[in-house]
């Protein structure tokens, strides 16, 4: 469960302040599948970042699963992300030179899971995404759509409720968006709450809400939603 | 995060760059290197220096005429080795010998050499510890009293006069008397007294009266120099002090008179050129040392490049969950295992050239357990200090930041 209440973030750049979140409140129930939208500079970067407790916000709070996260360290942050939040980034984001077993139990080993342990889940976590026999492929060895599924593999490696993409398909083929786009659903039927940051309707329209940020706030209505994504796109 | 593990992604990650690893490596190998090589070269001067002090014998004292405060005339004489002998004046002094030195053309049949020759009490072989005679024997008492026209040759002489054949029984000449060679030296190399080999010795009362005309100011023959042996080492100081009452009262000098002569001991000399070798050698090793200091800013800058080049790394791994310490322990790890790599490698480097040293100058390099110890501290050392620094800043990057750069 995901609820923020009042969140606003700034930032200063050079001289001038960034009103990047101007008072946010979103709530997203366990096992949604959400789409982000919003056009360049309009928050929804920050608001990704914010769910992902990868930033913090100025003002306001941020409940995950009754949790208060709102004001951490920079460790229990990542404490938070390693155990609740997995991420698929648009360039994959796997470490070079590595295979893909390793890549996928780097999470686990941050978690302070054993080495035997380790391999075992990870091996089950990359099976789960069809890459059984790729485990020791490193990613200049593998095509952009596995590699997409390794980095899944990586985000679902120590089970968390939310996998949080940030346009997972933007530097896919379709036919590999549309594998990339399949897994998000099976794995949200199978209860992940998935959300999904994009610009491309098309991949929006397959989530069950889509959540329009502009100018740092959220748009609602979800009636209104879909005739503003007509007559902007 | 298994310690084993992060060790072999580390090396994983300089195999990675082996020319950039193996180059950052290099300052290091050189600085060590150049420890161990510096230090071993160092301690292997200071011991063959000892060495050569020793062998010419231990608790030896040494006295010597100052013709500065001795008014032109030469002050010792034999009157003096007779009462240095004397238990009375100086108890702690075991043995007193003495010698007249200069150079004399010295020919035997066709041959002729111009070398020292010396006038030596028939205790000097002795005290002075060159008491091994390849053939013959040394002088005795007997042809000091009588002043015999007798002879000892160094080694070297006696190969150069003779042909190798034993001159035993033959005889020298030397300013046109002739010598019966009653004894050869062995061979002893060059010691920090002069060389053996290259001396000829005659007893000290023939060589006065024949060879050196000095005389004291109370017309005394003179003689070059006293060798005084302690009883022990520990009884070395009192010898001196022994030794300094004794000649000043039979110098007549008293009070705030300056000391004709002056004294020196083998403990002395060892301490002063121990204490000149080890200053040497320590200001070599910090020599050394500054290229070990220039070796670990070359790691610092390489390890920054590396961070910076592995922003993103260094995003992704925050964003799955690495901890502050996660990404401090991997960076420092590398910089760690590059310092301590460079290090064995240059400990074998140093060692090498500390052999080839050895080869070289015909001394023997000493790589002790204690250098290597050090430079191997140090190398660590040195890659922590310089490690620290950027692993830190890698720790502290945001992972927002981290993951937008490009």
């Amino acid at each position: 469960m995901i609820e923020l209440k009042g969140v606003t973030k700034e930032y200063a750049m050079g001289t001038q302040t960034v009103h990047a979140l101007r008072g946010v409140d979103l709530t997203i129930a366990d096992g949604e599948f959400v789409a982000i939208m919003g056009p360049s500079g309009s928050g929804k970067s920050t608001l990704m970042n914010m769910i992902g407790c990868l930033d913090l916000p100025t003002a306001g709070t941020y409940h995950l699963d009754g949790v208060d996260v709102s004001d951490m360290s920079d460790d229990e942050q990542a404490r938070v992300r390693n155990k609740h939040v997995g991420f698929v980034f648009q360039q994959f984001n796997l470490l070079a030179r590595t295979p893909a077993l390793k890549q996928v139990a780097l999470p686990l080993m941050y978690a302070g899971v054993g080495r035997k342990e380790r391999t075992e889940r990870a091996a089950a976590a990359l099976a789960s995404v069809g890459l059984a026999d790729r485990m020791d492929h490193r990613p200049d060895e593998l095509s952009g759509g596995q590699q997409q599924r390794v980095a899944i593999a990586r985000a679902l490696a120590t089970e968390p409720s939310i996998i949080l993409a940030d346009e997972p398909t933007g530097a896919l083929d379709t036919q590999s968006g549309e594998e990339i786009m399949g897994i998000f659903e099976t794995l949200n039927t199978q209860g992940k709450t998935v959300i999904l940051v994009t610009h491309d309707p098309d991949v929006a329209a397959r989530a069950h809400r889509i959540i329009r940020v502009r100018d740092g706030r959220v748009q609602q209505p979800a009636a209104e939603q879909r005739q503003e994504r007509h007559e902007s796109e | 995060m298994n310690l084993s593990e992060s060790f072999l992604s580390a090396l994983d990650t300089l195999a990675a760059h082996k020319l950039r690893s193996a180059l950052t490596m290099l300052g290091v190998i050189i600085g060590v290197a150049a420890v161990i090589a510096l230090m071993a070269i160092g301690n292997g001067v200071q011991s063959s220096i000892t060495d050569e002090i020793t062998s010419v014998g231990s608790n030896l004292i040494v006295v010597s005429p100052d013709m500065e405060h001795s008014g032109g005339y030469p002050p010792l004489s034999l009157a003096d080795v007779e009462a240095l002998a004397d238990p009375l004046n100086a108890p702690a002094v075991s043995s007193v010998a003495a010698s007249v030195a200069g150079n004399r053309e010295v020919t035997a049949g066709g041959n002729s050499v111009t070398t020292s020759v010396s006038g030596v009490t028939a205790n000097y072989f002795e005290v002075v510890n060159l008491g091994e005679f390849q053939a013959g024997d040394g002088l005795t008492q007997a042809d000091v009293d009588t002043k015999a026209r007798v002879v000892v040759l160094g080694a070297s002489v006696a190969s150069e006069l003779f042909d190798g054949e034993n001159p035993v029984g033959r005889m020298v000449k030397i300013d046109g008397a002739s010598y019966e060679v009653v004894g050869v030296l062995a061979e002893q190399g060059q010691t920090l007294a002069g060389n053996p080999d290259e001396n000829v010795y005659a007893p000290i009362t023939t060589a006065q009266a024949r060879l050196y005309a000095d005389r004291t100011r109370t017309g005394k023959h003179a003689v070059s120099s006293i060798t005084a042996q302690a009883r022990s080492e520990t009884e070395a100081d009192a010898a001196i002090e022994q030794i300094e009452a004794t000649l000043r009262e039979a110098h007549g000098l008293t009070g705030d008179d300056e000391s004709d002569f002056s004294t020196f001991s083998q403990t002395a000399l060892l301490e002063t050129v121990n204490t000149i070798t080890a200053t040497l050698t320590a200001f070599l090793g910090a020599i050394a040392g500054i290229s070990l200091l220039v070796g670990g800013i070359g790691i610092m800058n390489i390890m920054l490049v590396s961070v910076t080049e592995r922003t993103r790394e260094i995003g992704v791994r925050k964003a799955i969950g690495a901890l502050r310490r996660d990404i401090l322990g991997q960076f420092l790890l590398e910089s760690i295992l590059m310092s301590a790599i460079g290090g064995l490698a240059g400990i074998a480097l140093g060692w090498l050239l500390a052999q080839a040293f050895s080869l070289a100058l015909d001394a023997t390099a000493v790589v002790d357990a204690q250098t290597v110890l050090m430079a191997t501290g140090f190398a660590a050392a040195v890659g922590l200090v310089f490690g620290l620094y950027p692993a830190w800043r890698a720790s502290k990057l945001r992972p927002i930041e981290a993951l937008r750069y490009e």
